[in-house]
């Protein structure tokens, strides 16, 4: 039944829009930022698994006990020195040094690793697949990844509840004088979303990585997607993102089941739709997409 | 903006001009540097011809996204897209028969036609997510050419119509057609700025609120422009598929070019006619001398307009224009008191 | 009476502003002003929309940064310090407009209020008891809140955080007569365990009730200070308006 290996695919593909999404949700919330350089992150963390995890004599399956905490602590420090001062001028020019600094870091990929394609090894792991009927195989990375997806989503969700962290991420989102005036070092928190932010993208690069083959300029078509994804579920829900994530995958399945070409086509179709019927995307708060 | 408080008697008199020199200067100066380029490949070697005619290119780009950017404050990174379609609209024209040089104008209304209804779905955002929008855009119309075998598909195709011209009449049919369509745009582009619209459009780029409160015609406004600026990348597109001119959708509507002609805009200085020529000036400075070091070019490029946004924010010619009060073009207006005796000239500069 | 800003050098003086200028842009909202809180007082600033009022308070809470001059807290010069510092500190700052977080509930406000608390009198018990009807209300949305509820929670979150000094920037806008009552009704307490309040208020004859000193802005520049006892109405509305208003009998209440 094409439908349901439709439906199938597209949840799986969906919960890796997710994961690769959900930091740059929470850096929007947070910062209004929208980090155009996030899905290149993502690739220098699918390279420093291929490249640089080795060198530690760690095996690329477990690059990414390394590789996350590494890219929080790289988020946190771009952002309070690079970022915070991009920012602290306007938004235009956030949006310009995002642009510029994605430029940058695929162009550095493509002079250091070259244009050919690489992959995370994993060995026969990344071949495995689980046999539903005839027709519907469910691969077990991107499985894996699904749940991955959930499990990040789910522990994000709980740190924004239930923390006092999580609690002041929450407040500044809100209104950043307002919690100044609480006591709180709004930069401070700024770095913790952008860590965040960071380390979850790292975690999507590697699976990215992991399920296919990717370039310098891989970090392009991921952050598309992840946009895609935000919007289509609704800024400021992560749940909706999740579900963004999963209609964009679907869509797409759905078109490239009439023609591998209209792939994107049809996710990009899917958004464009949702922006003129639904700005606000299906969970979004009453936050408009005017900064 | 340069302000010193004017003078406390307001019985002097108050001068209202345009620029620093007398208008007969711009005029003069224009007709040089056109005669100069019209006459460049008679007078300059066959290499630095094609530098200039794929400087005229970028400098028609850049203009444009400064134009967006800088006056209307729209940033795209999806004018790639028009790139795109202005050259394979000049493509499915060449291949009807019509001969590619004619067919420009043609690109430019199909870009522009193409733009219009673009803006009443685009519009709906602002900041970030209409520049990721644009982009969207950009990606959707290079996917849709891709399905189209006509035009070539993935591999691309040849620019029928030129085969009949020899070489070197190819390279100058070509340079100029690059040199006048950049000379009509930055024409175009200051008069633009000159008029009423300019005007609204720099009371947009300095205050949106107060421009809308103060009766502009905010969303109209907004409209034309990126109807215009669609049209001039699609005129860039156009004489790109003429100098190439083997027309592929990787090249055509490559992000590359978005990222040049926003680097280009920032570091020369946005806001400004001069901004993005210089910005170029930079640029092909920068490629020609890196010329063998791949991607280099780009990088160094790159870092230097994130420094630039974050440090000297008006750009290089913001810089010089800040120190030596010198506006090459000047499309604002000057209010100074001035009086008889003393030539001190307290001024104000709105532009 | 004369602008005096050396009245009441107390050595209980917790906050002490000196010839403090700020611009709004090219503006010049606060024009050379001087003042001084001590220990259980209440200073009232009042002056017309426009005056300066608030930029001064934000000024003070290190939300704007002054031309010249000096904020000093507890003999420290705090000019240059960012805002968290000088909660953490303890001068808090009750905004203009409340400005609650509407994702969060009351006590997930009051929460962030106390983050940072230093050792004092207040936690989310002594708010409770303060404004008794928040203790049902603990997990609603504050965004549901009436205007009066709001500016109860948005007072109860700068009292967590235990400051010494405590500013309150127009807590009446918007607000029925009652509800100001039962709002201005806790200032004594607050006052009664040596922290220094300092208000802005449009309305008049409200901060002159409550005030021990009153301190009147007029284009950003101080154009009366003394006790409430000490001044007489026309000096108020002389002082408030900047001109002499046709003779009307009664205080210069703002339309």
């Amino acid at each position: 039944m094409t439908w349901a290996n439709i439906l199938i695919q597209g949840a799986l593909v969906g919960g890796f829009y997710a994961l690769f999404a959900c930091g740059l949700s929470l850096m929007f919330g947070v910062m209004k930022v929208i980090n155009l350089a996030h899905g290149d992150i993502a690739v220098v963390a699918a390279y420093s698994a291929v490249f640089l995890v080795p060198k530690l004599h760690v095996a690329q399956l477990w690059a990414f006990l390394v590789v996350v905490p590494l890219f929080a602590l790289i988020g946190y420090v771009v952002q309070r020195t690079l970022l915070q001062k991009a920012i602290d001028r306007d938004p235009f020019t956030t949006l310009l040094v995002t642009f510029g600094l994605s430029v940058v870091i695929e162009n550095l990929l493509l002079e250091i690793y070259s244009a050919n394609g690489q992959s995370v090894n994993i060995g026969e792991l990344v071949a495995k697949s689980w046999q539903v009927n005839s027709v519907i195989y469910v691969s077990d990375v991107s499985l894996v990844v699904l749940g991955v997806a959930v499990l990040v989503l789910g522990a994000l969700q709980l740190f924004l509840s239930r923390t006092s962290s999580g609690r002041l991420i929450r407040a500044v989102s809100d209104d950043r004088e307002a919690a100044q005036l609480c006591g709180a070092n709004y930069k401070h928190v700024f770095g913790v979303a952008a860590a965040i932010a960071f380390a979850t993208v790292a975690l999507a690069g590697i699976a990215f990585g992991i399920s296919t083959e990717f370039d310098p300029t891989a970090g392009g078509i991921n952050l598309l997607y992840a946009f895609e994804a935000v919007v289509i579920g609704g800024i400021g829900s992560l749940w909706g993102t999740l579900v963004g994530g999963i209609l964009l995958g679907v869509a797409q399945q759905f078109g490239a089941h009439f023609n591998l070409e209209y792939q994107t086509l049809a996710g990009n179709a899917l958004f464009l739709i949702v922006l003129a019927v639904r700005p606000q995307g299906l969970f979004g708060r009453r936050v408009s997409l005017n900064e | 903006m340069s302000d010193t408080t004017l003078p406390q008697s307001a019985e002097l008199p108050l001068l209202v001009e345009r620029s620093t020199f007398s208008p007969i200067y711009t005029l003069v100066g224009t007709v040089v540097v056109f005669a100069f380029f019209t006459a460049a490949p008679w007078i300059l070697a066959s290499s630095w011809v094609s530098v200039l005619s794929n400087f005229f290119v970028l400098l028609i780009m850049a203009t444009m996204w400064n134009l967006l950017a800088g006056y209307a404050g729209m940033v795209s990174i999806g004018q790639q897209g028009f790139v795109g379609l202005g050259a394979y609209a000049t493509l499915y024209f060449a291949i009807k028969g019509m001969s590619p040089f004619v067919a420009i104008p043609f690109a430019v209304l199909a870009c522009a036609i193409i733009a219009y209804p673009i803006t009443y779905l685009l519009f709906r955002l602002r900041g970030g997510y209409f520049a990721v929008a644009t982009w969207v855009i950009a990606d959707s119309a290079m996917l849709l050419i891709l399905t189209v075998a006509l035009l070539g598909g993935g591999t691309g195709k040849y620019l029928p119509g030129l085969t009949n011209l020899s070489p070197s009449e190819l390279d100058h049919d070509t340079y100029l057609a690059t040199w006048f369509v950049a000379f009509v745009v930055l024409v175009a582009t200051y008069f633009i700025l000159r008029s009423r619209l300019g005007l609204v459009l720099s009371s947009l780029r300095d205050n949106e609120t107060a421009a809308r409160s103060s009766g502009a015609k905010v969303t109209s406004t907004r409209r034309l422009i990126y109807v215009i600026a669609g049209a001039g990348c699609g005129a860039a597109g156009s004489v790109l598929a003429i100098s190439q001119p083997f027309v592929q959708p990787a090249n055509a509507f490559s992000l590359n070019w978005a990222a040049e002609m926003l680097f280009a805009s920032m570091i020369g200085g946005m806001g400004t006619i001069e901004g993005p020529i210089i910005g170029c000036i930079i640029f092909f400075v920068l490629q020609q001398s890196l010329q063998n070091l791949g991607a280099w070019y780009l990088i160094i490029f790159g870092a230097v307009a994130v420094v630039i946004a974050i440090w000297q924010p008006r750009g290089i010619w913001g810089l010089i224009r800040d120190t030596t009060h010198f506006e090459l073009l000047p499309v604002g207006y000057r209010v100074s008191a001035s009086s008889l005796s003393s030539r001190r000239r307290v001024s104000r500069d709105a532009n | 009476m004369s602008p005096d800003t050396n009245e009441s050098a107390s050595a209980s003086t917790l906050l002490s502003v000196e010839h403090l200028t700020v611009f709004h842009g090219q503006l010049c909202a606060v024009d050379d002003v001087s003042l001084r809180v001590g220990e259980g007082e209440v200073l009232a600033i009042i002056g017309a929309n426009g005056a300066g009022k608030s930029t001064l308070l934000r000024t003070i809470a290190g939300l704007h940064r002054p031309a010249s001059g000096t904020v000093n807290f507890r003999g420290e010069d705090i000019t240059h310090d960012a805002a968290h510092q000088r909660v953490r500190a303890g001068i808090s700052l009750v905004p203009e407009g409340r400005r609650l977080f509407p994702s969060l509930t009351l006590e997930e406000n009051l929460l962030v209020g106390a983050h940072r608390a230093a050792e004092g009198p207040f936690d989310l018990a002594r708010v409770y008891e303060l404004f008794p009807w928040m203790k049902d209300r603990r997990r609603g949305k504050v965004f549901q809140f009436s205007g009066g509820e709001q500016q109860a929670v948005a007072i109860g979150r700068a009292l967590v955080a235990n400051p010494k000094v405590l500013m309150l920037d127009e807590v009446s806008l918007g607000l029925a007569p009652i509800v100001i009552e039962t709002i201005y009704e806790v200032i004594p307490d607050i006052v009664s365990h040596g922290i220094g309040v300092l208000l802005v208020e449009q309305d008049v004859s409200q901060g002159l009730r409550v005030a021990t000193r009153v301190h009147c802005l007029l284009e950003g520049k101080t154009s009366l200070v003394g006790t409430p006892a000490s001044l007489s109405a026309e000096e108020i509305e002389h002082a408030y308006f900047g001109a002499e208003l046709p003779s009307t009998a009664g205080r210069g209440e703002p339309s």
